[in-house]
């Protein structure tokens, strides 16, 4: 690869290298005046509510899969951390650890992804952050956003809010991402529809709060660890006990048969643009029913509910009508020998 | 409606656990062999279904776990080797040997990767020409063929830089040295139906003619392994044991002869180390002579030490049938997923990890052996989900 074709040292040394890289790339793709400004932070003016506040890093690999690419799950997973206690996003803050020799064409899809994701859904990035480290001290690109978003006062979204009789729905159809992900791993080349779910979750959290703010009590995104993990962090919380059915859960076929052939539990993979929502049972169904008319919620599903129970266990009816606990997940999903 | 869905569909699964309800009218013990029938059994919640009178005991069926300290440690010493790699299944790199894993191995450097598909090791051997890749060769009749064939394609591509330690079992001897041990109590297998896709159904009849066994070879759908239950309970109540197959969509009464040949030309069986059980005569598979120079431990001068099983591990008694996982004092307290002792907690297919995994608390655990659990009525909405 030619020398001008690949990150240098002196892309991250503040120097001239680093200031063409800013003004060439990443101010082609983000746009926001703010970073336009290049000072030291970036000056939000002023807004009614809580302030919330999340960050992440991502070190996803491969950096391109189907579906999306970790600029994507950069923008999209910060966004949905905020939306997910009721939030409404308003910045993002990017950083970027690049290993030397890193690839400029790649760099520049990845920022350019940055910059569609956050324009589409509303949310500027505001600062930013790159360094270089000395090749092999990184595998080839790490990303970070933080998020800040405003709640209002007029509703508490938490984890710890389920009560006894809610409803559990989920957003969408699980594993997508986790599968697609763990598939590329795995260099297993799965024909069919298989891609991952990274999507905003913002404006659809936005349409469920004006429907009816008070009947939602918990919003979590079933990210790593997927749905078994995430219910029983939830269970514990709020002390209570979840049940789900399986009948009920939404599952495309493409990614169930490729969970099989791996030999992986689709409730324990990760999703990255699905969202569990306890709620009151009276006004569960008026929220399917509104989730799905929202392209981000089309296959939304009513798939258990909360039950009286301190124990913060959760159980699922399977589908020949047995029952099972459901564990946090331990360690890594493990593919299994035959 | 995918033939998988039948096979899962309650119209299906119903009538035959209503059918074992009404054949039971004993207590029977029925042994799964095989570690992908313990997680489906788990999986699905078929104990929760079951009758009271039924104790499922699970069996030596899952590779990782039976596969001694001693290989483990032999995995792990040539991991530490420069130039090395080791390419493995997922399940193996977390198995404690009795200095580590390969997980810590390559947590301290050591370049473990995880195939799933012993051929995909030769891509990488052929992609690092510098560095030897080593396959940790375990697994029963299922699995064995797949790497004689993968020696056999290293051999046509006449690759130097592959290697595997074989640590393959077989099966059926290895359930005779099993059910000749007088502390087994079982009256009926559930016999594996991978394994027998390759070794065929008539492979355990010495079993029912030496033992008076009930033997019925199952597939891995709730409505296979409900059939196969029936299966066995019938044959227990009329006190009539055979072998029965109740996955002829996979298994026939003679197998695979063509993977056996495969087998065959590239393997020679061997007194093999199970671990918990003991040593159990030609029950390993080793390479031929002619294979030699595939021979990890003799091309990297690395010998398999005997090694003693973790202090209050009861990992042989719980492979054996005669003690559940609960039972073990290890058993959920220093003994977890995350930090597994015995080979019984590490593997997906690990009986004990199948019942952590499964079924919840230390109290329920318990329970979850024989009692059938409450089962929670269905969601009410007018909603049909998609």
């Amino acid at each position: 690869m030619k020398a001008d074709a690949i990150v240098s040292l002196d892309h991250g040394s503040g120097g001239l290298a680093s200031q063409k890289l800013i003004s060439n790339l990443f101010l082609k793709y983000l746009t926001s005046p703010q970073l336009r400004d290049l000072e030291d932070c970036a000056m939000l003016g002023e807004f009614a509510g809580r302030i919330a506040l999340s960050t992440d890093s991502y070190v996803v690999d491969p950096l391109f899969f189907p579906g999306g690419d970790i600029g994507e799950l950069a923008v999209h997973g910060t966004i949905n951390d905020l939306a997910m206690r009721g939030a409404r996003p308003i910045a993002l803050s990017l950083a970027l650890i690049i290993e030397e020799g890193f690839s400029l064409q790649d760099l520049e899809r990845i920022i350019a992804s940055v910059g569609r994701c956050s324009e589409s859904a509303g949310v500027a990035v505001v600062t930013g952050d790159t360094k270089v480290v000395p090749r092999g001290k990184a595998d080839g690109i790490f990303l970070n956003t933080t998020g800040i978003g405003i709640a209002s006062h007029r509703y508490d979204i938490s984890g710890k809010n389920a009560l006894p009789g809610d409803a559990v729905i989920l957003s969408g159809t699980l594993a997508d991402h986790g599968i697609t992900i763990m598939s590329r791993q795995a260099g297993i080349d799965i024909t069919g529809d298989i891609h991952s779910d990274t999507q905003p979750l913002h404006r659809l959290v936005a349409c469920l709060l004006e429907e009816d703010a008070g009947a939602v009590h918990v919003l979590r995104d079933p990210t790593r660890g997927g749905l078994a993990t995430t219910l029983c962090e939830i269970a514990h919380a709020s002390e209570v006990s979840i049940i789900i059915d399986e009948e009920r859960l939404p599952i495309r076929p493409a990614v169930n048969t490729a969970c099989e052939m791996i030999g992986l539990d689709p409730l324990y993979l990760a999703n990255e643009g699905k969202c569990i929502i306890i709620c009151e049972q009276e006004c569960a169904d008026a929220l399917v029913q509104l989730l799905r008319r929202l392209p981000e919620g089309r296959d939304a599903a009513l798939i258990g509910r909360v039950e009286e129970n301190n124990s913060g266990r959760v159980s699922l009816t399977t589908r020949i009508g047995g029952s099972r606990l459901l564990e946090p997940l331990t360690g890594q999903p493990l593919p299994r020998i035959c | 409606m995918k033939v998988a869905d039948v096979f899962r569909s309650r119209e299906i699964t119903a009538p035959l656990v209503e059918e074992i309800r009404a054949t039971l009218t004993r207590p029977v013990r029925i042994m799964e062999v095989c570690g992908t029938h313990t997680m489906a059994i788990f999986r699905h919640g078929i104990r929760s279904l079951l009758p009271e009178g039924i104790t499922l005991l699970s069996g030596p069926g899952c590779p990782v776990c039976v596969t001694p300290a001693g290989h483990i440690d032999a995995f792990i010493a040539a991991a530490r080797l420069p130039q090395v790699t080791i390419a493995t299944f997922g399940d193996l790199i977390r198995v404690p040997g009795s200095t580590g894993s390969l997980a810590a191995a390559r947590a301290a450097g050591a370049r473990v990767e995880i195939v799933y598909s012993p051929m995909d090791t030769l891509l990488l051997a052929q992609k690092e020409p510098k560095r030897t890749v080593l396959f940790p060769a375990i697994g029963f009749e299922t699995t064995a063929p797949t790497i004689a064939a993968t020696i056999l394609q290293a051999e046509r591509m006449g690759l130097t830089n592959f290697l595997i330690i074989a640590a393959c079992k077989t099966m059926p001897g290895a359930l005779e040295a099993l059910l000749a041990d007088p502390q087994l109590q079982v009256d009926g297998l559930l016999c594996p139906g991978h394994v027998s896709a390759i070794i065929g159904a008539d492979a355990y009849r010495p079993l029912t003619d030496t033992y008076g066994l009930a033997c019925t070879v199952a597939g891995f759908e709730p409505a296979d392994i409900l059939a196969g239950l029936l299966s066995l309970v019938k044959q227990c109540t009329a006190q009539t044991p055979e072998v029965a197959n109740c996955y002829t969509r996979a298994v026939t009464a003679t197998g695979n002869s063509k993977a056996r040949a495969l087998l065959d030309a590239v393997f020679v069986p061997a007194d093999s180390e199970w671990r918990g059980l003991g040593t159990i005569p030609a029950s390993g598979l080793v390479l031929r002579e002619k294979y030699q120079q595939f021979d990890g431990l003799r091309q990297l001068g690395i010998a398999v030490q005997p090694t003693e099983e973790p202090k209050g591990c009861r990992c042989g008694a719980i492979l054996k049938g005669c003690l559940l996982p609960p039972d073990c004092p290890l058993y959920g307290t220093a003994c977890t997923p995350l930090q597994p002792v015995g080979p019984c907690m590490v593997s997906n297919e690990g009986t004990c990890a199948a019942y952590y995994r499964y079924s919840g608390t230390a109290e329920d655990r318990r329970s979850a052996t024989t009692t059938a659990a409450t089962v929670p009525k269905p969601l009410e909405s007018t909603i049909t989900n998609p």
